[in-house]
């Protein structure tokens, strides 16, 4: 076993046993973040498959993490109030199941990326950072300006949605669920990276030509990489959107995007289990400077500029160093 | 006589006012180590960058197996068989030796579009990689990072890359630059053995090995061809010698 499997181990046992204790102790704040810890890490696990394994640096993610959200709200509002989602060509009514749920978030995230990126990805390097927010920023701004799902003032969501079997008003069954969706998320894509898929989506990061005299088109790769990048992000935001029970128009804006980049940076760029660590990082960070100071951001922003400087491999990196190699 | 396996006619590409290819023809035919010489500046690298497909001529024609590939972009070309090797080395850094091999044999078969097998354990991607590997004399090197190989090892990666591709023919850019004596001498000894493996287009600056293995060497000054043909005609071309290899001397 090396460092680095120790290390996730280590870490994933912590964010398991963490909410269960405290559940035990009545702490319910306590597995409330660590909902938050699991839900973001998923948002940056898709991010990592674009920027990590791709080197596709999308400042745009806030739109797949809102549209997943404003899937999970949208649906959920019109099935709490019984009016249907449409009636014309097909009669479409709102749900409250997690199950019908995600895939729409999902699908609605996916076909946003697979536009986004048909665009986005004819350019690179600042540019594509550029257009990316661009498009996040054009949801943003349509998002608070269209008032029949809250506009500015965003949407509740009375109820928690639900899933077969469990309560997921109770606070531990919920976390239960987003930690199984996050380590699905997290097999899927060390499963992905070792594949030929992976293979091709991180040389064509490290070598196009090479990629390209493989044989290998390296815009279809990069584009499916980046619409599942976004599918996941979207599923974080329904999960999100839960964890909240509301949803609100800052899940697109551009500090979001900003966030989730700080996730994957803070806890290792194109580690499988940075996402994690960075999350985790992060809530632990927000929770204990939080109380310490309004301006904890800039203690945060310090600890960022040390990441980038010292410790390329962020959280991971400076436990594990280098990556192994097969 | 069987038509060459690759074969450029009246290629032309334009830079504004400069005519950096001027009509030439080239044929690579079976069994040759075809050489391509010049001068800095002589458009060899616009020239290749037109047979790999990465530039598009302004006209002329590029036969491929006796099919037409002008239009091809460069990937399919390399499905195709034509394999190349870059003059800076241009592989996977963070990669091992081995993922840099398995990457270009999965895209010789076209099988980069597999989500959940992990390539490293796939027989049919490791086998072959494992024997181009050791082709190129770096077995037992198979797991270190390819930033991590020295430099003669790392041209000598780039030629498992191509024999990767199931090559029906080689694209080769100045394997040699870089190298010392000894290396070259290496190179020299396996390009030879290459040939077997199908005909190679070779561009280079070193005269010694280009003089040793060259079946026939074509000469390009500002973008044409001025001279075809063997090494002892290549030799005896006075244009040449003006030219080329009197500026050398």
């Amino acid at each position: 076993m090396t460092r680095e499997m120790a290390f996730n181990a280590v870490l994933l046992i912590a964010l398991i046993a963490v909410p269960v204790v405290a559940s035990g102790q009545g702490e319910p704040f306590i597995v409330t973040l660590a909902t938050k810890v699991a839900i973001l890490a998923l948002a940056a696990v898709g991010l990592n498959l674009a920027l990590g394994l791709g080197g596709m640096v999308s400042f745009g993610h806030a739109a797949f993490f809102g549209l997943g959200g404003y899937a999970a709200g949208i649906l959920a509002s019109h099935a709490q109030s019984y009016q249907p989602l449409m009636t014309w060509p097909v009669a479409l009514e709102g749900t409250t199941q997690m199950l019908i749920i995600w895939p729409v978030a999902i699908l609605v995230s996916g076909l946003a990326a697979a536009v986004i990126g048909a665009l986005s990805l004819r350019t690179s390097g600042i540019f594509f950072i550029m257009i990316t927010l661009a498009f996040a920023q054009m949801l943003y701004y349509f998002a608070i300006s269209w008032p029949a799902y809250g506009g500015e003032d965003g949407l509740p969501i009375y109820l928690r949605n639900s899933f077969p079997g469990l309560d997921t008003l109770d606070g531990l069954q919920f976390f239960g669920l987003c930690m199984a969706v996050l380590l699905a998320a997290l097999l899927l894509s060390w499963r992905i990276s070792g594949a030929g898929f992976g293979l091709a989506l991180q040389a064509a990061r490290q070598s196009p030509s090479r990629v390209a005299a493989a044989g290998i088109r390296i815009f279809r790769i990069r584009l499916v990489a980046f619409i599942l990048s976004g599918m996941i992000t979207g599923l974080a935001g329904a999960l999100y959107a839960d964890l909240n029970r509301f949803v609100s128009p800052s899940m697109l804006a551009w500090q979001t995007s900003g966030e989730i980049i700080v996730l994957v940076i803070l806890g290792g760029v194109a580690r499988l289990f940075g996402p994690v660590a960075g999350a985790a990082l992060f809530v632990v960070l927000e929770h204990a400077l939080g109380g310490v100071s309004e301006y904890w951001q800039a203690l945060l922003g310090f600890l960022l500029l040390g990441v980038v400087l010292y410790a390329r491999g962020g959280l991971i990196g400076l436990v594990a160093g280098r990556p192994a190699h097969g | 006589m069987a038509e060459p396996v690759l074969a450029i006619r009246g290629l032309e590409k334009r830079f504004g006012a400069l005519k950096a290819t001027d009509a030439v023809t080239l044929d690579l035919r079976r069994e040759e180590i075809h050489a391509l010489i010049g001068p800095n500046g002589a458009g060899k690298s616009t020239l290749i960058k037109q047979i790999t497909g990465e530039l598009a001529p302004d006209a002329g024609e590029i036969r491929f197996q006796g099919r037409d590939i002008t239009r091809l972009d460069a990937p399919a070309r390399a499905r195709a068989g034509l394999a190349r090797s870059f003059q800076i080395s241009a592989v996977a850094p963070e990669f091992s030796v081995l993922q840099n091999v398995v990457l270009c044999v999965q895209g010789a078969q076209g099988l980069s579009w597999r989500f959940l097998r992990r390539a490293l354990r796939t027989q049919a991607l490791v086998g072959p990689a494992q024997i181009h590997i050791a082709r190129v004399g770096l077995e037992g090197r198979e797991t270190v990072r390819a930033a991590d190989l020295s430099h003669g090892e790392r041209r000598r990666l780039e030629m498992a890359l191509a024999l990767a591709m199931k090559p029906r023919a080689f694209l080769l850019d100045e394997p040699m630059a870089g190298m010392g004596p000894d290396g070259a001498r290496e190179m020299t000894a396996l390009l030879a053995r290459l040939k077997a493996e199908a005909p190679i287009l070779l561009v280079e600056h070193d005269m010694d090995a280009v003089f040793a293995l060259a079946d026939r060497i074509s000469v390009l000054v500002y973008g044409r061809i001025i001279a075809s043909g063997s090494v002892a005609e290549i030799r005896a071309n006075r244009e040449v010698q003006e030219a080329y290899l009197g500026e050398a001397a």
